[in-house]
């Protein structure tokens, strides 16, 4: 086993306790918390797939922006931070079996795939991830029309968040 | 290659061979260098950290009218270590009610995100932790770790005032990281690349000179996300008491406040390394690595003393006012200023140097008028709203 499987492991352990831990915590803000966590294992298995600009810009938006945004919401909206009702509600089983089947559906699709066993091709040196990024979502021939496609609908929610909380004198 | 020019790989070749002499496998002699290489990396920072409390103390002191530390040791010299004995020795109090586990980390977390800082800072040209093709970016993550350690330290003291503290120093924090990254774009717009050795390799003339705006309005925001005067709404003394840390004593206290003057300190060495060159000067850095560290060194050291220079001259503004400041001044301004730069750079693609550099200037003064002009006719309908007389009730007998 090489470091990097034992990094992997270990990263992969934690996120998976975190993002348990989220949905299982009584007290909101520890659950936000552990969200946190969550999120930033995930940053730690982007850098292992050599995808360093993923990374940092899942810390700036999940942990700086969306994290920081729960803890607010969950600080503003209640008096206290500890949940008091019940947990589950009597479906609970219904979501653990949707949420097995997805996983497995998912390994199965992956496991056809025949690029699931294969070890990565070492990245060339001077390859520079972000550039190619950057090309990949402004060419014609790569991605921009999903990309500008994603920028509208980011904008108009933006658009209507504001009407929406606009005060109408 | 000799340690004068490259001492690092030196350091680290030699150790490794120590460390594989020693029968550890080459992969672990590795790690081991690398971790040695962080941990001598930190300690220096937490050296400089320490008389960074006398420089503070001095430079207050002088733009007071004071003296400062003089009585231990040489220019009071020894102030900052009788200081951390007093932190050290100080009773460590937990309030009641406290988050126990929350309210250690924070401290912590709020220390840590200040270090990370220097994982991408090239102090010379052969000498930085690690050159991450994404390191204007990796400063605002780990600005966003540090907002999250001061809402955890505010939250877990159970306590109204930190709260409320942590909710404006969040506040502030949040909102300033967004022209702080629109003005991180110009110096890459210049040189094609985020990584920061790139950034001060293609400096041959300073950005500081093609984009001053984009200069003032980093500096602005880095004042801003270090919560410092006129923005340390967090410490609003009359009404806050202290922000978020009230209920820190002892070495908990002592370590956000050794975090903020290293990270006013780190933010001094991003505005050189963004806008004056970094560890470049006149060639001088090509000499030894050790001079280009004094150059970096010197000029963080001079940005430093320009946000101790506004902190003790200008005085706290409101959080209505701030917030305005930001959203409805700076924000819309950054974002014109990096349009106007990438628009101007493909413009003026192949021209000569002095034409370069004259079309920026230009372009950026005028963004600069424009965007007074609009203050100024902003402030003409405020000081028209408070003008008109009220009309008064007549007063019944």
């Amino acid at each position: 086993m090489t470091g990097e499987q034992i990094i992997f492991l270990i990263v992969g352990a934690v996120t998976l306790i975190a993002g348990f831990l989220v949905v299982t915590v009584r007290n909101l803000v520890h659950a936000a918390l552990w969200l946190v966590a969550t999120l930033f294992g995930v940053a730690i298995i982007y850098t292992l797939l050599n995808a360093g600009f993923l990374a940092v810009v899942q810390v700036v938006v999940y942990i700086g922006a969306i994290a920081i945004l729960f803890i607010f919401a969950v600080m503003l909206t209640r008096r206290q931070a500890a949940e008091t009702g019940p947990a589950m509600n009597k479906n609970w089983w219904g979501g653990a079996v949707v949420a097995v089947l997805t996983f497995a559906g998912l390994a199965f699709l992956l496991q056809t795939w025949s690029g699931f066993s294969k070890t990565a091709a070492a990245i060339p040196s001077g390859f520079d991830a972000v550039n190619q990024l950057g090309g990949a979502l402004t060419s014609p021939a790569g991605y921009v029309l999903p990309f500008e496609v994603a920028s509208v609908l980011l904008l108009a929610a933006l658009v209507g968040a504001v009407y929406l909380a606009f005060n109408k004198k | 290659m000799t340690f004068w020019n490259d001492p690092l790989k030196v350091a680290a070749d030699w150790l490794t061979g120590i460390f594989t002499g020693w029968g550890m496998p080459s992969a672990g002699a590795h790690v081991l260098v690398a971790f040695l290489g962080v941990l001598m990396l930190i300690t220096i920072l937490m050296v400089i950290d320490i008389f960074l409390v006398w420089i503070e103390r001095k430079v207050v002191a002088r733009f007071q009218d004071r003296i400062g530390p003089n009585r231990l040791g040489p220019f009071g010299l020894i102030q900052p270590f009788a200081d951390i004995i007093k932190l050290m020795i100080k009773e460590d109090t937990t309030p009641d009610g406290a988050d126990k586990v929350v309210y250690n980390i924070a401290p912590m977390l709020s220390m840590m995100s200040v270090l990370i800082l220097w994982a991408v800072v090239p102090l010379a040209p052969v000498m930085l932790g690690v050159d991450l093709n994404a390191g204007v970016l990796f400063i605002i993550a780990a600005g966003s770790i540090g907002t999250l350690s001061i809402i955890m330290a505010g939250w877990s003291s159970n306590n109204k005032f930190s709260v409320i503290g942590a909710f404006r120093q969040v506040a502030v924090m949040v909102s300033f990281e967004i022209p702080m990254l629109a003005t991180l774009l110009i110096p890459t717009i210049f040189s094609g690349s985020m990584g920061m050795n790139a950034i001060i390799q293609s400096q041959d003339i300073w950005f500081f000179f093609l984009s001053p705006l984009a200069a003032l309005i980093f500096l602005i925001a880095a004042i801003a996300e270090l919560g410092r005067a006129p923005f340390d709404l967090a410490e609003g003394e009359s009404e806050l008491v202290s922000g978020y840390n009230i209920e820190y004593s002892g070495m908990k206290f002592g370590m956000f406040y050794a975090g903020e003057l290293l990270h006013a300190f780190t933010f001094g060495g991003f505005w050189a390394i963004m806008f004056f060159g970094g560890y470049r000067f006149f060639g001088l850095e090509k000499v030894s690595p050790f001079l280009a560290i004094a150059i970096i060194l010197f000029k963080a050291l001079l940005g430093y003393w320009v946000i101790m220079w506004v902190k003790y001259t200008v005085m706290r503004i409101r959080i209505d006012q701030m917030l305005a400041f930001n959203w409805k001044f700076l924000t819309p301004v950054a974002f014109v200023l990096v349009m106007v730069t990438a628009l101007m750079n493909a413009l003026l693609d192949g021209a000569p140097s002095w034409l370069f550099v004259t079309g920026m200037i230009l372009s950026n003064v005028i963004v600069a008028w424009v965007a007074m002009e609009f203050v100024r006719s902003a402030a003409k309908q405020e000081r028209e709203k408070v003008e008109v007389p009220k009309q008064v009730a007549e007063a019944h007998h």
